[in-house]
């Protein structure tokens, strides 16, 4: 450690002390955020989720894309209903004969995959071109802001939809659809963080003592943009998982062999009118309750991330 | 004031500009329409006819040079499919989805401004928490899945509304407006109230995050210390200061509203661009795309130009910067 | 004191709860003020005495509280009347000025409107008359062209002018009772000078009494009959201004006041109070000033009691200057 890190640390471990009593900035984080129940209820329900996904074809009672073992004999069974093999639908099945299910864990998984990749993809560009542009400055700053100024000022779906329409369907398409939608989020973000934090005193002393601009770059304001970026990111991943379901809803997005939740629905949306209304509500319960509970664990971490909330 | 106005302009121009070429090249690469529009037995000659009366054979900066030359004279292409103008197509369409938009933003403002603040001013009490758990299931329904549900409840099991299509439409002044009628206010609401719901949460947030962030302020206990009503801090010092980011954000989000339709739209099959982009998007039907896209960027360039205007008329500190500029 | 007391302050306490603990902003303050009168409130930063003057007016926001005592403003204990009592109050009878001239004014409304609230709130009169009063407020405190002026915005006020703007304000309704906190700080001597005197008249015409918060000590010993001397929470010495300044009792007085430059010899370094005003949560035991205090002894380790002195000053200390004539030359010599 230099003088400097040093000396930073100390500035930093003081203030903790006084505005935090001798608690560690950790532990407080914690017990701010523990304060909403509906957060850690969130938080658990996503664990589950993710756990789910991950496990897919350990956990599901049939196996949704194999093709020899489903059959068109047992499309749009109501929940509860036997199947031919003998397993029980539980949620009834689709207009293919899939195990409801079966079919949601496994459509949680892509929409999961699609929306947690897209994010971390996009968080990587965006973290590159928003520190860039707020180091460059001058021409590259005002170029690069123009860019996103402009993206962000279509809305989302739109810039999705002329991308997938150009593109066609499928895994990668989609992925990169939503990277592109989201990648500016994150570098608006990140220049913005990264901005205030230059002005900040502790990066003008390290600039002083001459320490490298790389890093500067890296020691100093990457770590101070970890909390934007997790507020950012979590709202973008549920927004991603959201347009990923509204784009295969309107039947774009991801192919027929390879369902998301959103697809499921889709699916299920021309038996409404005749009552089935299973093969819609269920996939749609699932990717709510994803949703849901990913913002709420977004918004406590804005509240108690966002220091001038603080108290 | 008007060097603000000038200088906005040619800014928009440029951003029309932009979008038109990405737009054109981002279409351009879709699919062949000729596959569709050619009936499977037609032999060579027929289909290079076909192609040269649509231009699709010459090179593709010729194709953008004409469509810029015809579309700055008002000409957007003819539909492949309908052989009819593309931009008459939509513009029969647009009324359509402009009630919807403009509906569904009146419901956000109605509803989610008094929420918004309520929410603000009493953060700890049960309703307020509600507000915005209400918020947060607002932001995280995806749309179409809201809209499903809908119909299922209310066409379907309850039968009290219609699931699809618009109802009867009274011209006034010249539009076709349907809210004026039990039975095009019937249709007009489930999709309206559908398109609402992710704009309604956020007129909440914006309006509980202002709210809370000028209750602090000094001019705010210098008001009560003055004496004022409650209702007077509240309707006239917190209003007009949380207004300003409200209205920006929602005219910038007007044209979300309207490019969000698409999806409103194709679930309750109502006939507005949106629904109309969709079809044409399964269909190859280029010149449409093409035209609605463009249609909404002017949307969009122009809405963020009167935003711009309004904004400095609501807040004297930005119109003073511009004088300055 | 032969007159009744326009406010008399007794044993207020004022906490804010705080994720970190309670800080006892107010801690068991009593003082009392006649009409016509001025009591200069001094002390340093982040001793309390915004927070005084906030819970006079009952703006206490959370998450800050008064917990206890009474204040008596011509005898209606204004900790317990209803809240609409209050707002009546507020603007007409108490009424306060600011500290910070940047933040009182609302940004996104006219002078005018701001103004003429002020003076409808509580009196039916037409918006002409509220105006012409408006103005008239507005030539009093020194404002040129007071018509023009009307129309504007805050912003484009300078912010020794949104501070006579908020002065002006305060005058609209002739209070029985101002609290101005550190009103002139951000005003140049000249525009000082004229408020000074136009509140001086205002307290002697009209019997206004008037809490002046400040630094300033000069300013204190032109302007006010009594001081009071706050040091993290509490008052630790007040009394009739010329004896306290002539003579502290208490070392912290002592320290305020010969860390005045004024009182110096130029070029002779200036002498400072040693250490830091103490963190509200983290009070050392006993005196608060202890640790600073160069007279401090054993006892210091318990909280002295208020205890009177001659020429009815009151003194929260173990070891009063008085008392310690032999340090006290010492440190002189
Ligand atoms: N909202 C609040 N939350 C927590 N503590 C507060 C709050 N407002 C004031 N305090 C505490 O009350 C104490 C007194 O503050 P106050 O503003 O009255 O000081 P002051 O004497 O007016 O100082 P200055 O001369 O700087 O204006 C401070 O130590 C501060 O920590
Ligand atoms: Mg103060």
């Amino acid at each position: 450690m230099t003088a400097t890190d040093q000396d930073i640390t100390e500035n930093k471990k003081q203030d903790a002390q006084e505005f935090e009593g001798l608690q560690t900035p950790f532990k407080r984080f914690l017990s701010d955020f523990c304060e909403s129940k509906l957060a850690v209820l969130g938080f658990l329900v996503i664990v589950g989720i993710a756990l789910l996904a991950i496990f897919a074809p350990l956990l599901t009672p049939t196996d949704p894309y194999d093709l020899t073992s489903v059959t068109i004999l047992d499309s749009r069974l109501a929940p509860g209903e036997k199947m031919m093999s003998g397993t029980v639908a539980y949620l009834g099945t689709d207009g293919a004969g899939r195990d409801m299910v079966s079919a949601m864990i496994y459509g949680l998984r892509i929409s999961l995959g699609v929306g947690i990749g897209s994010g971390i993809i996009a968080m990587l560009i965006g973290i590159s071109f928003g520190l860039l542009s707020a180091y460059a400055g001058g021409r590259v700053d005002a170029l690069f802001m123009r860019i996103v100024d402009i993206q962000l000022s279509f809305p989302a779906i739109l810039v999705a939809l002329v991308l997938l329409v150009t593109l066609g369907k499928g895994v990668d398409k989609t992925l990169i659809a939503l990277v592109v939608v989201q990648w500016a989020y994150y570098a608006r973000t990140i220049r913005g963080t990264a901005l205030v934090e230059r002005r900040r005193e502790y990066i003008e002393s390290a600039v002083c003592l001459g320490l490298s601009k790389n890093r500067i770059m890296f020691r100093h304001l990457l770590p101070n943009c970890i909390a934007p970026m997790i507020v950012v990111g979590t709202m973008q991943v549920a927004h991603a998982i959201s347009l990923e379901a509204t784009l295969s809803f309107l039947g774009l997005g991801m192919p027929q062999t390879e369902p998301s939740l959103g697809r499921l629905i889709s699916n299920g949306f021309e038996y409404i009118l005749s009552g089935k209304y299973w093969i819609s509500v269920f996939p749609g319960l699932a990717l709510l309750v994803t949703i849901v509970s990913i913002n709420l664990v977004g918004d406590r971490l804005r509240d108690v991330l966002n220091p001038r909330l603080q108290k | 004031m008007s060097v603000f106005i000038i200088r906005r302009l040619l800014q928009s121009g440029v951003v029309v500009i932009i979008m038109s070429f990405i737009v054109f090249s981002g279409v351009f690469l879709i699919g062949d329409p000729v596959e569709i529009l050619v009936s499977d037995d037609a032999d060579q000659e027929e289909r290079e006819e076909m192609i040269k009366s649509m231009g699709l054979d010459k090179p593709f900066l010729v194709q953008y040079g004409i469509f810029v030359s015809k579309a700055l004279k008002g000409n957007l292409g003819e539909s492949f499919v309908f052989n009819e103008p593309a931009l008459l197509l939509i513009l029969d369409r647009m009324p359509a989805t402009m009630e919807l938009a403009v509906v569904s933003l009146m419901i956000a403002i109605i509803f989610g401004i008094p929420l918004g603040v309520w929410a603000g001013l009493k953060p700890e009490s049960w309703a307020s928490k509600s507000i915005m758990t209400g918020s947060i299931l607002g932001f995280s329904l995806p749309t179409f899945w809201v809209g499903i549900m809908m119909i299922l409840f209310f066409a379907v099991m309850l039968g009290w509304l219609p699931s699809t299509g618009r109802g009867d439409v009274q011209v006034i002044l010249g539009m076709p407006i349907s809210i004026f009628s039990w039975d095009g206010f019937s249709h007009v609401l489930m999709p309206a109230v559908n398109l609402a719901l992710f704009k309604l949460s956020m007129v909440i947030r914006l309006a509980r995050a202002g709210t809370r962030e000028v209750l602090h302020q000094d001019y705010i206990k210098f008001a009560k210390a003055k004496g004022l009503q409650e209702s007077r801090i509240i309707l006239v010092h917190v209003m007009k200061n949380i207004l300003i980011p409200v209205v920006t954000v929602l005219g910038l989000e007007f044209g979300g509203l309207v490019a969000f339709s698409v999806v409103t739209e194709t679930v309750f099959a109502w006939p507005g661009m949106g629904k109309l982009l969709i079809d044409s998007i399964g269909l190859l039907d280029r010149p449409i795309i093409v035209a609605y896209l463009m249609i909404i960027v002017f949307l969009f360039v122009f809405i963020n130009l009167v935003v711009d205007i309004l904004y400095s008329i609501l807040d004297p500190r930005v119109r003073l910067q511009d004088v300055k500029s | 004191m032969t007159q009744k007391p326009t406010l008399d302050v007794k044993d207020l306490r004022t906490y804010f709860f705080t994720k970190g603990g309670v800080a006892k902003a107010v801690d068991g303050i009593t003082f009392s003020i006649a009409p016509g009168k001025v009591l200069g409130l001094v002390g340093e930063s982040g001793s309390g005495k915004t927070v005084t003057g906030f819970s006079i007016l009952g703006l206490v926001d959370q998450p800050g509280r008064v917990v206890g005592g009474e204040i008596l403003y011509r005898g209606e204990d204004l900790n317990k009347v209803s809240a609409e009592r209050m707002r009546e109050l507020r603007g007409v009878n108490i009424s306060m000025i600011f500290q910070d001239p940047m933040m009182t004014l609302n940004p996104v409304l006219r002078i005018d409107t701001q103004m003429i609230e002020a003076i409808r709130a509580h009196e039916k009169v037409s918006k002409e008359i509220a105006r012409q009063r408006a103005r008239d407020a507005l030539g009093q405190v020194g404002i040129a062209s007071p018509d023009e002026r009307l129309r504007a915005y805050p912003h484009q006020f300078s912010g020794g002018m949104r501070q006579r703007v908020a002065i002006a304000i305060a005058l609209l309704n002739k209070p029985d009772l101002i609290v101005a906190d550190e009103p002139t700080t951000a005003l140049d001597v000249t525009i000082q000078g004229q408020i000074l005197y136009e509140v001086q008249k205002l307290c002697s015409q009209t019997g206004t009494a008037l809490i002046w918060i400040t630094h300033d000590l000069s300013v204190v010993a032109g302007l006010a009959d009594q001081i009071c001397v706050m040091y993290a929470g509490k008052i630790v010495e007040s009394g009739e201004v010329n004896a306290v300044l002539d003579n502290p009792m208490h070392p912290y007085t002592h320290g305020l006041i010969t860390s005045v430059p004024s009182k110096n010899k130029r070029g002779a370094p200036l002498s400072q109070i040693p250490g830091m005003a103490p963190s509200l949560l983290n009070l050392p035991k006993g005196c608060a000033f202890a640790p600073r205090c160069k007279w401090s002894n054993s006892n210091c380790q318990e909280q002295p009691d208020m205890r009177l002195a001659p020429e009815n000053r009151r003194l929260l200390c173990h070891n009063p200057i008085e008392y310690n004539n032999d340090n006290f030359s010492q440190e002189t010599s």
